[in-house]
């Protein structure tokens, strides 16, 4: 899509002669995040739409205990050390951001006044800066004000690599100023479109300076607010035991009239997915429990007795295959799958379009993941509803045969193909987890019936998924043909999420393997089009730079996707729950309610 | 006395360096990484997880970073979780009181089962509830705690609805409420634990009993017209126990070990939970002071059983 065919749009959206639903329905099909396009009506002078939750409760407290379960228990209550989901949220609930996510990439403001546009000056025009208004009468939970000076300090804080915040990489190429009691100025060291990251989401958390300010840098970890959080959020805090329990109570002097709902807040941790969904589903000891890691048909079962029910939210997950790039049988320099070497056939484009017609994507959605896993063709997926119509996938194992026929690979006696002393035969490896072994099992019996010989391998995860120098089988190093993992979109830009594809990611013996590029794919156009992109002043410009990455990296079959996997939560019968794919399960909790 | 005690002590010292060498040793061969989570995040930065390896000492040989946790142990220091930026000593005391109730009351409620069925049963050898209580013993043994949890929550949690299986460290209720509440919540892992535990407890009392009870003392007992009841609970009983005690005091840290699953299934807060995500998040400070603590336990209990067999049994001496 051109830039002058997207300004266009923006236009008409602007004239109130294109919903703003249907321009996000076309820019998700050629590939773009909900939360982008919003951001870009945005930067176009389009105010962000009203969400849809609505909010019942009449009155604050009165609603009785809520009690969720994460079966993965929260360690840690202050959001800048919070490494994985299950603290964010843990810390999610004492602690906000200014602004959050909605289900729709749109900004729902929470510490800010409102959220910054052109309008109403809030973004500068030159995309160096944005200022946000904070809202006042705010107070932390032990009555002090929350000023402009907490977010100015919140960024020192994160940004003094002594600290060792997991939350650095959002604040340390920003740089903020206080304009006055109220208000700070975000400034950026280049144009930058989505300036909505800062202080934004599930990083976004403000801790408070005048419990934080003894503890910046080396003395991070001494903090008594680390283990006691004082938050501005709706529950303040009762207790905590890492991983085990957190309870929380209704904040009186919340800042949202009437909320929250409920009168005491209780996350209890630990177990299993499966167990967890049953105290919900079955017996209804609890009301909500996070990430149903379980199999469709077992979560339907449970669901059969009307306690409680499942709830898909759509967010840009995608579980998908790579394809190695490099050769991983050979040693160069101390290292295998080494960016001096050359795949011996993967590098064919027949054969990586063959391989991208053997992937049976309906009968792994179908079969494993269910409700849980939406076949797809795209790498950056969103709701069902906004799934791209540009690009398609099939199952045609005649078309991949006369691919490869025509590509010159013979069949040998062993029905294996062949190329010049080449055979086609690969390790593809992933995780040990059921769905996934499932899944390659399927993805080989196509392979078989074309010719290709495909050797099954399976990591431990706490091996695969790790950043271990020394082991050979994680994921960075790929040291194999083909692998398979969901990646995570976590923030709602594709700019960052599209970097894996650039040709200076590539993971090498150089950089540890923490070079995101994992496929070691290294392309000219590509990387010229994610630089412009990076480059470009004009958000609309940019976006159309960004939809080229994607649509390059589909085509080339860098890699392939599998199914786009939407975040699963059980709910009670009873809960309304505002959840958001763009966002931690709690980004909203202020505002769940029981229905009578 | 006072003598044996200091060098049985004095003796446990290197076997307990030795233990925590291999411990130690083993944990920093093993496959994975504390900062895992941050490794696969793309908001992270490599700096921060190479600044918290290099915070930690990670990067250090093994030899060295085993020497820097000997002398902070040494100085009371138990380490630091990676992943909660705890202290682990805090983190094991705060755990302590769960495990200490559910384990305690599941090992006296093994007792409470494993010696009146086990005395009866050898009174009457080969009787019909002999045979009944040993089949029962057999199965009870033969089947893991995992299986009986799951059972017992498919019985009365789900079927039935009458006992929640998601144990709770801090209930709000106050007063008999709370009693009640706890009750409630303690009796299917305890149950779990207590049975398992009763079940190879049986059979121990069982043949401890029946030995004692031929011998010729007994008989003496007996012929003197001393009542049945006297004769068992005085006479038999006391020698009986010998090996029990030292059985049940060697056992300690199994029944450590064996709650860690239980804990798992019914969420109770303990130190077997603790160590169980610990290992899942390659917590090294925490796995290590956790096992670190059982090893202790191994060797302490050793010590309580060599000198309660002494106690018991006046022919054993020290001197």
């Amino acid at each position: 899509m051109e830039d002058m065919k997207l300004r266009g749009l923006i236009d008409r959206v602007k004239t109130g002669k294109l919903s703003r639903r249907s321009f996000i329905r076309q820019m998700a099909a050629v590939g773009l995040a909900a939360p982008f396009a919003n951001q870009l009506l945005s930067m176009g002078g389009v105010a962000m739409a009203q969400s849809k939750f609505q909010y019942k409760g009449t009155k604050r407290g009165g609603g009785g205990p809520l009690k969720v379960l994460w079966w993965q228990a929260p360690t840690l209550l202050n959001p800048h050390f919070a490494v994985g989901t299950k603290d964010q949220e843990a810390s999610r609930i004492f602690y906000e951001p200014l602004a959050g996510w909605d289900e729709d990439g749109n900004l729902v403001p929470a510490l800010a006044a409102e959220v910054p546009s052109l309008e109403n000056g809030g973004l500068a025009k030159d995309g160096l800066s944005v200022t946000w208004k904070l809202k006042k009468g705010v107070t932390w939970h032990d009555g002090k004000p929350f000023t402009a000076d907490d977010c100015v300090f919140n960024w020192e804080y994160a940004t003094d690599p002594a600290t060792a915040a997991v939350s650095i990489g959002t604040y340390k190429n920003v740089k903020v100023e206080k304009i006055d009691s109220h208000t700070v100025k975000v400034i950026f060291s280049k144009p930058t479109p989505f300036w909505a990251d800062a202080f934004v989401g599930t990083r976004g958390s403000l801790i408070p300076k005048h419990l934080f300010e003894p503890y910046k840098g080396a003395k991070s970890r001494e903090a008594p607010a680390n283990l006691k959080p004082v938050g501005t959020g709706p529950y303040m805090f009762v207790d905590f035991k890492p991983g085990d329990i957190v309870l929380g109570k209704l904040n009186p002097n919340y800042h949202q009239a009437n909320k929250p709902f409920f009168d005491t807040i209780e996350m209890k941790g630990g177990g299993d997915a499966v167990s967890a969904a049953r105290a919900v589903l079955q017996t209804g000891e609890y009301d909500y429990a996070w990430n149903m890691q379980v199999e469709d048909a077992v979560l339907k079962r449970l669901e059969t007795g009307g306690k409680g029910r499942i709830e898909i939210t759509a967010g840009g997950n995608i579980e998908h295959m790579q394809l190695n790039n490099t050769d991983p049988w050979t040693e160069v320099d101390g290292e295998r799958s080494s960016l001096k070497t050359k795949h011996p056939f993967l590098t064919d484009p027949a054969v990586r379009s063959a391989l991208n017609l053997l992937v049976d994507r309906d009968s792994v959605e179908k079969h494993i993941y269910g409700r849980t896993g939406k076949a797809t063709a795209n790498f950056v997926n969103n709701p069902s509803r906004y799934t791209s119509k540009n690009n398609t996938f099939e199952l045609n194992i005649d078309k991949a045969n006369k691919l490869l026929d025509d590509a010159g690979w013979k069949k040998g006696s062993d029905g294996i193909r062949e190329k010049g002393g080449k055979k086609l035969k690969v390790v593809f490896q992933t995780s040990i987890n059921q769905p996934r072994q499932k899944t390659q099992a399927i993805v080989k019996q196509a392979c078989q019936k074309a010719g290709i010989d495909v050797e099954i391998k399976a990591v431990k995860a706490s091996v695969y998924f790790s950043s271990d120098v020394g082991n050979p089988d994680t994921y960075t190093k790929f040291y194999c043909d083909l692998q398979m993992y969901t990646t995570t979109m976590p923030q709602p830009d594709p700019e960052l999420f599209l970097n894996q594809f650039t040709s200076w990611e590539a993971a090498t013996k150089a950089n540890k393997w923490q070079g995101r590029n994992i496929t070691r794919w290294k392309n000219d156009e590509y990387d010229a089009t994610y630089k412009a992109a990076q480059n470009e002043l004009d958000p609309i410009k940019r976006a159309a730079l960004l939809i080229k990455c994607n649509d390059l990296a589909i085509k080339n079959v860098v890699v392939i996707p599998v199914v786009a996997r939407p975040r699963v939560a059980s709910v009670n019968a009873k809960l309304a729950p505002w959840l958001s794919g763009w966002d931690n399960d709690l980004w909203a909790v202020a505002n769940w309610y029981r229905n009578a | 006395m006072g003598n044996y005690l200091l060098r049985r002590i004095l003796l446990a010292i290197p076997s307990l360096l030795g233990i925590s060498i291999v411990l130690f040793t083993v944990l920093a061969l093993a496959p994975g990484d504390p900062f895992e989570e941050l490794a696969t995040n793309p908001n992270v930065p490599p700096e921060v997880s190479a600044m918290l390896r290099k915070k930690f000492g990670l990067d250090d040989p093994v030899y060295v970073r085993y020497l820097s946790w000997l002398s902070a142990m040494a100085h009371g220091d138990w380490g630091y979780s990676f992943t909660s930026r705890v202290d682990v000593d805090q983190l094991i005391l705060q755990r302590l009181p769960t495990t200490l109730v559910v384990i305690g009351s599941s090992q006296i409620l093994a007792v409470l089962i494993a010696l009146p069925i086990g005395i009866y049963a050898a009174t009457r050898p080969y009787s019909i509830f002999d045979k009944i209580a040993n089949t029962l013993a057999f199965i009870g043994f033969s089947l893991p705690t995992f299986f009986t949890g799951i059972l017992l929550i498919l019985v009365f949690s789900i079927w039935l609805g009458w006992l929640p299986f998601v144990y709770r460290a801090d209930i709000p209720s106050s007063g008999w409420q709370f009693v009640w509440d706890h009750l409630k919540q303690t009796i299917m892992p305890v149950t779990v634990l207590g049975l398992f535990q009763g079940a190879t407890l049986v059979r121990y009392v069982r043949s401890a009993v029946l030995d004692v009870i031929r011998l010729d003392y007994v008989t003496t007992a007996r012929s003197k017209g001393l009542a049945e009841r006297v004769v068992i609970l005085k006479h038999v009983l006391r020698n009986a126990l010998i090996p029990v005690v030292t059985l049940l005091a060697l056992q300690m840290p199994t029944i450590f070990g064996g709650a860690i699953v239980t804990e798992q299934i019914f969420r109770v807060p303990g130190i077997g939970s603790l160590l169980i995500e610990a290992m899942q998040v390659n917590d090294t400070p925490v796995i290590m002071a956790v096992t670190f603590v059982f090893a202790c336990l191994v060797v302490l209990s050793n010590l309580i059983a060599d000198i309660l067999y002494g106690w018991l049994d006046p022919r054993i001496s020290y001197s």
